[in-house]
Order: structure tokens, then sequence, then C-alpha cells
């Protein structure tokens, strides 16, 4: 393994930042976090991600200190946080909605957190002066949050919240507010940020593509629980559920029964269709259901039978999705199931042979799904 | 410990400047009149303890509500309170609503002005405004001398000291009462919805009375509220504007009270206002409620 | 405007015709010279001069304007506290009843409220005066700036308090800091209702006052039940300048943040492009 790769969580001598210990929290009835144990390192942008009331920003929350667990506990430095107040806490947190307080100056916003703990004026104007160069807002120092556009508002909140210098920050959507080409430029800037100051981000989001981006790991939540914690590419490419390939990105399932001889899988998934061939390191019980997951990228289109990969199908083009670098085919097979092809457009269009209607192969190799139990 | 602070100073404070005396006033009504000097008979002793706090409930009667119903000033009293808020609702409610219509339908940049000038009388003292109508309404007042010198009538009408001047004030003072909640509920209403109408075939008036009218009961039914309750009650009106005969229960209490000096009989007499107000303000917190959750 | 028509122009025509000819009168009759009040006999400003000289008048403005300065103060504390209990404290043992005796107030007719206080105060055998009229117009004042104050805190959203927890205020100084400046203007204008409320209060006043204490419109109304007279016509007319001067001066205001706020959100579209 090269040692620059930033793994702490692969490290066993590593010490978490915070560990949340078969934390429950509940609401009257409602289960928001069922029994949820996870560990979180110094340094790390992680990224808690799941459909709205999935209990992300509960646990956020809990962080923060707006909320208590009602069962278990977290600890941050290897000290239970239960007892500690929010305003004692070396824990900033950057809100949805920014919270910026309207009636003061952006300078006013940035240094209100640094005026709580120190009276050292000279002291507190150099920081905030560093915080607004780090965020571009030297400019708008004297202005109001009303009067400034919202991915500068989105950048006073982070410099406020950053100013304190804080073990941890989070960051509740944080980009839910900016349309997409202002979110993804900050996106990149976020990253850059979090580099620069070494703090450890964790950040709630519901937009898989965000979390993709910006995280280190990813933490799939659903219904209070934890489906899988994994590096992205981890969570792309060997999604540990149908729930966490589905909820990430695009992806073709085939539900089926499994014979399995060694790594080697054969899923029968239709009458009068020849089994798809996959790997695992899985096992799987004769018969047992199984689901078999791919990428559409993954999958290879042509109008000639293409048999240098194990799997190769036959079907009909439904529906073609241009969306210019890439397109993406909805073909129908002969047993009615729908899967769906990508294929870069490397070409230009006049020059594309398939079109609706026409009959294709579609093939792929027995590595490129993956085999999920559930 | 500071969350008990917050909820303990005014939660004390009400107990003891509003609750407590309105429980003397219930003890009181229940009580007899001895003389003019409190604590009236019966005495809560409590030093005697339970036997005291028995002794005290036992004494209680309803000899003062029972004099209430025997004299007929009483409930003549309380049903020409009744009426005359009613009658006086409606007319407000007349002048009130092609008021709240034309604003809500005037240019938007006026609107903020035009609400100013509804709400600005609400600032001016209420004593003064209904005043401003005795010089009006007396017989050789304003109205009465522009009336004759147009030749419309002979001799001076009798309007103050009447029940119609009673009705006037009460229009006048509490108009904006009215116009407020319907200015809101027409301002809200989306003009779509009209021209909708119009297109499936209503006449302007027919598109008014099927949907305009309909979407702004929600104001009008609040308005008519915070017009009839208050006027139930009301003392400066009738005493100002009406006349010997017109019967206002306010107006009763403040002369038990003070020119009677029977405070036992004063203080039955709140009671049992109360308990008629009781009803139009629970039927308007319900329409609060309903229009609340509607907005929602 | 396509809905403006004639009937509009007219209902709203008579309408404010309605609303303020009566007080165009009484402004226009205050400048009589007759002593008879519907004889027009020239322009004079001779009642504000009697008016100004008439001791037993300015005593009464006197108690009104401390009392209403006192109790108007006091509400607004109160009342602020109370509205941050309703819409903060969350539930809490006889929550019903304090929201009971916030709202009951504004409902309850003023001859009972006055009649109760007044008993209250006889029982306990306090002495009428300034001190109890400022009791009882505080009590009733509180509830209205309570219901002034909750519903800006509804609307107040909660995670710019939160903000300030975060960032290391205590709840106190979060309040203090963060949400009574932003909650400023509705604090405001709670003081000025409870202020006018105690200024106008007739009937409260009239129970809880006791002969040491008399308050303006206890004042005007003893003038009054005899009949219309000059000197209160010119009284009413300077209250009435009064009031119209302060309202149309915090209209102006409230139009002048309006378009600033607009400009401001130029400026940040501006800033963004």
């Amino acid at each position: 393994m090269n040692q620059t790769v930033f793994a702490p969580w692969d490290d066993p001598d590593e010490k978490p930042l915070i560990q949340f210990r078969n934390v429950t929290k509940r609401f009257g009835d409602f289960t928001a976090i069922d029994d949820l144990t996870l560990d979180i390192y110094a340094q790390e942008f992680f990224a808690l991600l799941g459909p709205s009331g999935c209990g992300k920003t509960t646990m956020m929350r809990m962080l923060a200190g707006f909320e208590t667990p009602t069962e278990g506990n977290i600890l941050l430095s290897g000290q239970d946080i239960a007892p500690i107040p929010p305003n004692k806490r070396a824990v900033n947190m950057m809100f949805q909605s920014y919270a910026l307080f309207p009636h003061l100056s952006v300078r006013d916003n940035i240094a209100f957190g640094l005026r709580r703990e120190s009276k050292d004026k000279a002291k507190i104007d150099e920081r905030v002066e560093e915080m607004l160069r780090l965020t571009r807002l030297t400019k708008f120092a004297g202005r109001k949050p009303h009067q400034i556009s919202g991915g500068q508002r989105q950048r006073v909140a982070l410099a406020r919240s950053l100013a304190k210098a804080p073990k941890l920050l989070l960051l509740d959507e944080p980009l839910g507010a900016l349309d997409r080409k202002l979110r993804e430029e900050t996106q990149f800037e976020l990253m850059d940020i979090q580099e620069k100051t070494g703090t450890t981000f964790v950040i709630v989001t519901h937009d898989q593509e965000e979390a993709m981006t910006v995280a280190s790991r990813v933490a799939v939540m659903d219904e209070g629980k934890l489906i899988q914690v994994a590096t992205p590419d981890v969570i792309y490419e060997a999604p540990n559920s149908v729930y966490v390939a589905d909820f990430i990105g695009d992806v073709n399932i085939v539900e089926g029964r499994a014979s399995q001889t060694g790594d080697k899988v054969d899923v029968a998934w239709a009458e009068g269709q020849p089994p798809i061939h996959a790997t695992t390191q899985k096992r799987f019980d004769r018969d047992a259901q199984c689901y078999f997951a791919i990428r559409p990228e993954k999958v290879h289109i042509s109008k000639e039978r293409d048999d240098s990969r194990p799997n190769v199908l036959q079907g009909k083009v439904i529906d073609i999705a241009y969306l210019g670098n890439i397109s993406t085919y909805h073909v129908r097979l002969a047993d009615g199931t729908m899967m769906k092809a990508q294929s870069a457009n490397t070409r230009r269009l006049a020059n594309r042979g398939i079109t609706w209607e026409d009959e294709v192969w579609l093939s792929f190799t027995d590595t490129a799904g993956v085999m999920l139990a559930r | 410990m500071r969350r008990f602070a917050l909820i303990a100073v005014p939660y004390l404070w009400l107990l003891a400047l509003f609750l407590v005396p309105f429980l003397i006033v219930l003890k009181i009504s229940l009580s007899d009149i001895t003389l003019s000097i409190p604590p009236y008979s019966p005495k809560l002793d409590l030093s005697a303890g339970w036997a005291g706090f028995v002794e005290f409930i036992r004494a209680l009667d309803f000899e003062n509500y029972v004099f209430l119903t025997q004299d007929d000033l009483y409930w003549k009293a309380y049903l020409s309170s009744l009426w005359i808020a009613f009658v006086s609702t409606l007319i407000t409610l007349a002048v009130g609503y092609p008021i709240a219509y034309g604003m809500a339908r005037a240019a938007p940049e006026w609107r903020p002005t035009l609400l100013m000038l509804v709400i600005l009388p609400f600032w001016t003292s209420f004593l003064i405004r209904v005043y401003a109508w005795m010089g009006i309404l007396a017989n050789e007042g304003l109205l009465n001398q522009t009336l004759l010198a147009l030749g419309i009538i002979d001799s001076p009408l009798q309007i103050l000291n009447t029940t119609a001047a009673v009705q006037i004030g009460i229009v006048y003072t509490y108009l904006p009462f009215m116009i407020l909640p319907i200015y809101a509920t027409l301002e809200k209403m989306d003009e779509s919805l009209l021209e909708a109408a119009e297109d499936l075939g209503c006449s302007r008036l027919s598109a008014f009375w099927l949907v305009t009218f309909p979407l702004s009961r929600g104001g009008i039914i609040a308005g008519c509220f915070l017009v009839f309750i208050p006027a139930i009650g009301e003392f400066v009106i009738p005493s100002l504007l009406g006349g010997s005969d017109t019967l206002m229960i306010g107006k009763v209490l403040w002369e038990e009270f003070f020119s009677n000096r029977d405070w036992p009989v004063a203080s039955a007499v709140a009671i049992i206002l109360l308990a008629i107000l009781i009803i139009p303000i629970v039927l308007f917190q319900r329409n609060e409620q309903k229009e609340r959750e509607a907005g929602t | 405007m396509r809905r403006f028509s004639l009937f509009n122009a007219t209902s709203l025509t008579f309408g404010f015709a309605f609303l303020y000819l009566p007080m165009v009168i009484l402004i226009i009759y205050s400048f009589n010279a007759s002593q008879l009040v519907t004889v027009w006999a020239g322009f004079s400003t001779r009642w504000y001069g009697e008016l100004l000289r008439d001791q037993e008048f300015l005593d009464a403005a006197w108690v009104t304007l401390r009392v209403a300065v006192f109790s108007s103060t006091i509400a607004t504390v109160l009342g602020t506290m109370a509205a941050t209990v309703i819409v903060r404290a969350g539930r809490f043992k006889g929550r019903t009843l304090f929201s009971g005796m916030i709202y009951a107030p504004l409902v309850m007719p003023e001859v009972i409220t006055g009649l109760s206080l007044l008993l209250l105060f006889i029982g306990i055998g306090l002495d009428r005066g300034i001190l109890t009229v400022v009791l009882a117009h505080t009590t009733f004042s509180m509830c209205y700036v309570s219901v002034v104050v909750s519903s800006r805190l509804a609307t107040f959203d909660t995670a710019l308090e939160e903000a300030a927890l975060d960032l290391g205020c205590s709840p106190f100084e979060a309040f203090r800091l963060v949400t009574l400046p932003i909650i400023a203007p509705a604090v405001i204008s709670g003081w000025l209702l409870a202020f006018t409320l105690s200024l106008d209060d007739l009937v409260i006043a009239s129970f809880t006052t006791g002969p040491s204490a008399t308050t303006l419109p206890i004042k005007i109304f003893s003038a009054v039940r005899l009949g219309v007279s000059p000197q209160i016509n010119a009284l009413s007319t300077i209250l009435i300048a009064f009031v119209a001067v302060g309202v149309i001066a915090a209209s102006l205001a409230t139009k002048r943040a309006a378009v600033r706020a607009d400009k401001d959100a130029r400026a940040a579209e501006r800033a963004a492009g």
C-alpha cells in the first residue's frame, strides 16, 4: 500500500475522532436513529447520505448538541459529549439555511463566535481577515447578509463556522440552496478549504453526486440505520445491497436464482434466457434468491452479436435518452425485461448506427456486475 | 432554572392580577350585601381549616342571580345589548365589505396607504372618536343643520341619545375591525380565479357571488365576531351617544357599581355577561382555527 | 387594475369620508371662536390657549403620560417573556391556563376587568392611585404585547438561535445578541400599542384609580358627558395630530425600509453576476 493514501479507517492503531456507540434516538414513538455504531476519523471528509427522514440530520444535531441520544453514547476524542451543551463543544455547524444573523455585517457574523471566547480585539480581527481571505469575501466584509448573493452567503456561513477552528465541522446540506453550476464549483472549493484547514468535516446531504464528489467516505443511511459505510468508489462499484446500488447512480437489477461453483455464479433469471455469468466473493446457497446489479455504462451495446464477452443478450431499442456526452438506451429483452445500456457519444450524431426499434445485442463481462443477496 | 423564571414571572403576574380578581368577582356575586364594605358575608376563615371552608361554601347562595331574574331591567339590558350589537355588526359588515373590496382591488402601490388610513383611526383615542359624533348628531348639530339647509327635513331629528346613535357609534368605531380581516382574505385571493369563472361563463356579478364572496367568508366571520363581541359589553358609546332608554349591560354594570354601590349585584351582572360572551368567543376561536388550517 | 371600477372608487371615497369626516369636523370646530360649538364665528386659537392654562387638564395629562410610560414598559417586558413562553417553552404544567390567561383579557369586556381589579385592590387594602392604574394597565396590555411579539417569534428561524449557541453563546446571550435585535420591531410596536391602549383607556382607569390620580380620558369623559365643549375639541385635535404624525412617520419609515430592501436585493444580484 502506498503510504500517502489517506485511509485511517483501515489502520487499526488509528483512534477515531468521533465514535457513535449503539446510539438510539427516539422522538416519542418514532425511532430516528436505531442502535447505530460508527467511527469517524480526524481530517476525514465524511458524508451522511440518505433520503429525507432517514435520520442523517438527527445524527448531525446530536453531534452539535441540539439533541441528546436516547440510548448509547457519542464520544469526541474519547470523551462522552452528552453532558456538554452546544455552546461548550469544539464542534461548529454550518446550517442548511446558513442562519446568518441578518442584523450583523459579514465581518461581524464571522467574528461572532470569536468574540464569545476572547476579548483580544487584535487577534479576533486578524482571524476574521484570514477567514475573509480564505473564502474570498474581503470585498464584502461590510455588507449585510441580504446584500450579497446566495453563493457568497454560503461562504460567509462557512467562514463563520470555521473561524473558531473547531475540531469538527458539521455541514447540513451546505449546497442545497445553490444552483447546479455554482454547486459544482463550490464542492471543489469546500474540498480545497477542508484540505487547507485540516478540519474534520461531516456533511449531510441527499445529493449522491455531491457526496461522491467531496467525501473521503460515504455512509448510506435508511430509516435510522447505516446501510453501508465505504469510500465513494466502493459504494459505487461494490454496493452491499440493492438499496445502495439503487440509491447511488443508475443501475440494472436482475432478480434470479444462484448456482455457485467457486467464485463463479450462474444466475437463472428468466425462462428461455441463458443464465447470467458473474463473479463474487460471497457465498450463495443453491437456488437461493439473489440479485445481479450492473451499471448501464458497463453494458456494451452493438448491432452485431459480440461474443468477446461471456454474457450476451438480445433485445430491441425502445427509448433513447440523449444526454450530449453519453446516450442511454432502454432495451427490451425477449422476455420483456428492460435493461439500460450506456455508450459515450464519441462520434457525431449522424455516424451513430443505433436508433429506435433496432434489434441490438447487449454484452458484458462476468466481472462487470455485482452479486447481491438483498 | 432560567426557563422556570421565564415562565414564573408572567404566570404569577397573570394569576395575581387576572385570575384572582376574577375569582373575587365570582365570590362576591355569591355573597350577601351586608354593608357597602368588604369582605362581605360569608367570609372565608382560613384559620378554621376545613370546617371554615365548608361553612364558607354553605353560606354562598344565588340570591343575587335570582334578583337579576326578578327585576326585568337586567334581562332587558342583556337582550337589548345583544340586539344592538347584532344590528350594528350587520351594518358594519354592509359598510365595511365594499371598502375592503375596493382596497383589495386598488392598485398594489396604493394598498399600503389605504391600509394605513384604515389603521390610523384605531390608534386615535376611542373616546375622542365617539365624542366626535356628539357634535354631529346633536339636535342643533351639523347633520341636522345640513339636512335643514338642504330642505330635506323641516324640524331637527332626534338622533343623539337614541339607540340609532349608539349603533352609528359602534359602526364607526369598530369599522376597522371589520375591514381588516375581510381585506386580508380578499387580498390573498388569486385574481385568476375570477378570470376562470368568467371564462366558464359567469357574469361579473355572478362571479362575485359564486367565487369572491364564498372565499372571503372566513374574513367576514372573523370581522363580525371582532365587532360583535366587544360591542356587547360596550360602555363608552351608550353612555355618550345613547339616551336613558338605551339599555346596554356595560352601562348597567357601571351604574350598579358606581351609583347604587351594590357590588354583589354588579358582580353577578358581570358573571352572566361573561357566560353570554363565552359562546361567540368559542365560535370565533373555532373559525380562526379553521382559517389557520385552511391557510397551511 | 382591470377590476378597479367606478363602484370601487365610490365605495372607497364614501368609506374613507365616513372614517375621517367626523374627525375633520372636530378639528375644524376646535378653531371656532364661538363658545357655541354649533355656530361658526371665525377662526381662533382661543380654546388652545385656555386649554394650556387649565391646570387640571395639564395635571391629568401628566398623570396619564406617567401611567402610560410605566405600564407599557413593564407590559413590554412581561409580554415578551410571555410570548417566548408560548412560542418556545414547549409543554409545561399549567400551559393551557397560561395561554388562556394571555388571551382572555383581549376579549374580556373592560367593565369586568375594571370591576375585578378594583375588588382585588380593595380586598388587599391597596390605596388606589397611579400605582393601581399602572398595575391594571400593565395586566391587559401585556397580553396585547404578547400577541404581537409571539406572532413575530413564530416565524423566527430557530436555526439563528442554534447558530448562536453553536458559536459559544449561552441561551441568554443568544436571546440578547441575536433574537432580541431581530424581533426588535415587533417589540417596539408592542410597546407603542401598550402605550396607546394606556393613553386611551377610560373604563379600567375609572375603576382602579383614586381621587389623587385623574387620567386624561377620565377628565375628558366627565367634561363631555355634559355636552360638546370647545376645549375638548382643541384637546382632541392635539391628540389626533400626535397620532397622525406618529403613524405617518412610522409608515414612511417602513416604506423607506422596503425601498432599501429592494435596492439590497438588486445589489445582491449584481454581486452574484
